[in-house]
């Protein structure tokens, strides 16, 4: 009897060391899920979820303190391979996102700007350029369409301006023509 | 299979072809545009030079509004590698760089440069012409390919100078040019072939040259004997042993690149590879004979020969035509439409696109204009359920299962496309053109390699924006923290009185201390003889001015003068 104590003492202190020394020796920084969620956002810092950047939202959501269909920038698609990763049950689109919106970049009207420097603190990724009292302008590459700068400003000289479509950025389009004649037949039946 | 399909050296005594699987025997209506001599287009009043007609990076003008240019200069500059510069066609006037109609399957307008021709077409001062070219260095011609703004004129407009650019450890052994010309009713390779078979080999010897291969195969349909027969005179008549003209079986796409390597040589281009990776390297007949034009007589890509064909043009044609002409003045020199014209497209039937109207400039790139009617081009019919024949995936002449991309593309699973190699289909329209249900196949994969393409733009924009928002929300907090830090020094200065000063205020014993080092500073340049630089070489009203200040200061001076002395 006292010898079986003695060996589960034993075995259990040995794991119990094991376990001690790879918790120190394999920790990890951070959430990994969250990390990974991070991945999945668009990274536009634009706050409307709610939270001051997508890493707390990603946090937020890690921690399963808020639903996974917040993200207005991403849209449908963000939501379903979030639901994806985290094994969770598509939902719908939060009520506050007002469907699909087209990319949209910030414009300086240069002549209006004053130089006072609120949208430069403002911008989440540092892509508006200017000094104090000196003409501000947007990095249109940089520009992530957040429209963070837009309340700051005193004078209203920003602009959200959809993105040009170029032959660069054109997609052939879906070709729907399949689904018209289906139904076609089916009428017809 | 048999054991010589597998073979992978070509024999070097009688050359050997070999077949690829899939592809079809269409009806090749070359004839009706074969019929006229090529002959140039007549000079356009206004031309359109779209700065984007390749792929990569659009170029960039180097010219401005109202500038004179005259014919082969540079008006547009490539920008980084993967680009080609633009050179005007004609002598003129620059009248506008801005948005026009652009061939594209978008319709969308692009930035053009608008040149309004003198008539005088006047030729600009242009480099050396190099007969010597075999004495030059490759990296030398492969800058002059470059300079000329030279693209693969077959249909994908690459910047051919990056091809032709091999890498150390993918030594180049065959040079393969492509005159298999495929597609139906596309004739412009065949014209030049017959017309100008001598430049089409120079540049075979150019490119060979450039990339150091060993052999040079043309490779041309058996369709096309009057261009088989003047290739293989000119080739005789250089007498050069390490050229062959090679003539294969009419199957539709033998030319697209990698089927045709594999045609001539046997060896297979791998998946995502290109054909580099297994010592080849594919050009286009009209392509080296630009590139024969570039080096050995140094002129630039300014014209293309364009098809003009389909029973919707009176007078179906070949014209050699400056870069930028309107499609519309050359439908015009073809006879006009005649009233069974249906639409208008660019490229073939099968690989080109309906062009919206026809007020866009030809492009480097644009090989054929395809005026086809009704009966030539029946509107398709509406698709009807897919019935899993599988004659897409016979068809196939890269080998994929074109049904399964069909799903996965039509359920918008890009992932799931990628996984049947998606991105190697050539979009040569085997497998729509045999499809029993009439399936817009092709429409699907090129909805989802676009599709594709902007996701990972998009995934690369959001990786960027990270970085950026993670850099600044670390410069925020070291910037708070030097505040932070340089608040508490001042403070921890603030509160500890001072050794020297023990008695009274710091900041006044920190004053004292200030005009004291000023006092003796000034002092010592005195005594060295050096007085402030701003009092030399002064005007008169300046000498004034200091005159009037030093009085006024020995009048404030003077009783504390006084005072002291006392």
């Amino acid at each position: 009897m006292l010898v079986a104590i003695a060996i589960f003492t034993l075995l259990a202190a040995i794991f119990g060391l094991i376990l001690g020394y790879s918790a120190r020796r394999f920790h990890v920084e951070g959430d990994p899920i969250a990390e990974q969620i991070d991945h999945l956002l668009p990274q536009s810092q634009c706050g409307q979820c709610g939270f001051p950047g997508c890493r707390p939202y990603a946090e937020a959501i890690a921690a399963g303190a808020v639903e996974i269909n917040k993200c207005a920038p991403g849209g449908e698609t963000v939501m379903v391979a979030l639901a994806d990763l985290l094994g969770r049950d598509p939902v719908p689109l939060d009520a506050a996102i007002a469907g699909e919106q087209p990319k949209l970049v910030a414009v300086i009207d240069e002549a209006r700007c004053i130089g006072c420097t609120l949208c430069l603190q403002a911008c989440p990724v540092d892509a508006i350029l200017g000094a104090a009292k000196h003409m501000h302008t947007v990095i249109a590459s940089e520009c992530t369409g957040c429209e963070l700068c837009l309340p700051p400003c005193p004078v209203e000289c920003i602009a959200m301006l959809p993105l040009p479509r170029t032959q660069r950025s054109w997609k052939w389009p879906y070709p729907d023509a399949a689904r018209p004649a289906i139904a076609a037949q089916q009428e017809a039946a | 299979m048999d054991q010589a399909v597998r073979q992978t050296v070509p024999q070097p005594t009688r050359r050997r072809v070999w077949a690829f699987d899939g592809g079809l025997h269409l009806p090749d209506h070359k004839l009706e545009s074969t019929g006229r001599p090529v002959r140039p287009a007549a000079l356009p009043a206004r031309l359109w030079l779209p700065l984007q007609q390749h792929i990569g990076e659009p170029a960039q003008p180097v010219v401005s509004v109202g500038d004179l240019v005259l014919k082969g200069q540079l008006v547009a500059r490539p920008k980084g590698a993967v680009s080609a510069g633009i050179h005007a066609p004609t002598s003129g006037t620059i009248v506008a760089i801005g948005p026009h109609a652009i061939p594209h399957p978008s319709g969308l307008s692009a930035t053009c440069i608008e040149l309004a021709s003198d008539g005088r077409d006047a030729w600009a001062e242009l480099p050396a012409p190099w007969p010597d070219f075999a004495a030059r260095d490759p990296a030398e011609l492969r800058e002059r390919v470059r300079w000329a703004g030279i693209v693969g004129l077959g249909g994908a407009a690459f910047p051919s100078s990056l091809k032709l650019s091999p890498r150390a450890d993918q030594p180049i052994h065959t040079l393969v040019l492509n005159g298999a010309e495929c597609e139906p009713y596309i004739t412009c390779d065949d014209m030049l072939m017959r017309g100008h078979p001598d430049r089409v080999v120079e540049g075979a010897r150019v490119l060979r040259h450039v990339v150091g291969a060993g052999i040079v195969l043309i490779g041309i349909e058996d369709n096309k004997p009057e261009a088989i027969a003047a290739m293989r005179h000119a080739v005789a008549t250089a007498g050069d042993a390490r050229i062959e003209v090679v003539v294969i079986p009419t199957k539709y796409p033998s030319g697209g690149e990698k089927q045709l390597i594999r045609v001539l040589t046997g060896a297979e281009v791998p998946s995502h590879g290109i054909p580099a990776q297994i010592g080849v390297v594919c050009q286009n007949v009209a392509t080296a004979a630009a590139v024969a034009d570039a080096v050995v007589r140094g002129l630039p890509l300014i014209s293309r020969i364009v098809t003009l064909t389909g029973e919707g043009v009176a007078e179906p044609c070949n014209l050699e035509v400056l870069i930028g002409t309107p499609a519309r003045e050359l439908v015009a020199q073809a006879g006009g439409y005649t009233p069974r014209v249906a639409k208008l497209i660019l490229g073939g039937p099968m690989m080109g696109f309906a062009l919206p109207h026809d007020d866009v400039p030809i492009t480097k790139a644009a090989n054929c204009l395809l005026a086809p009617s009704r009966a030539e081009s029946p509107p398709p019919p509406a698709p009807l359920p897919c019935i899993r024949c599988g004659r897409c995936a016979e068809a196939c002449p890269v080998g994929l299962l074109p049904q399964q991309m069909y799903w996965w593309a039509r359920a918008k699973d890009l992932d799931k496309t990628q996984d049947y190699n998606l991105f190697d289909c050539i979009e040569c329209g085997c497998c729509a053109h045999v499809c029993p249900s009439h399936i817009p196949l092709v429409q699907y994969y090129r909805y989802a390699k676009t599709e594709a393409w902007a996701k990972e733009q998009e995934r690369r924009k959001a990786e960027q924006a990270r970085h950026r928002h993670e850099t600044r929300v670390a410069r925020l907090e070291r910037l708070e923290a030097e505040r932070k830090s340089k608040l508490r020094k001042k403070k921890e200065e603030l509160e500890t009185p001072t050794a020297d000063a023990p008695a009274g205020d710091p900041k006044k014993a920190a004053i004292q201390a200030a005009l004291e080092r000023a006092a003796a500073k000034k002092a010592a340049l005195a005594a060295q003889g050096v007085a402030p630089k701003n009092t030399e070489e002064l005007t008169p009203a300046q000498q004034r001015q200091v005159d009037a200040a030093d009085a006024r200061r020995q009048a404030a001076d003077a009783p504390v003068d006084a005072e002291s002395r006392d």
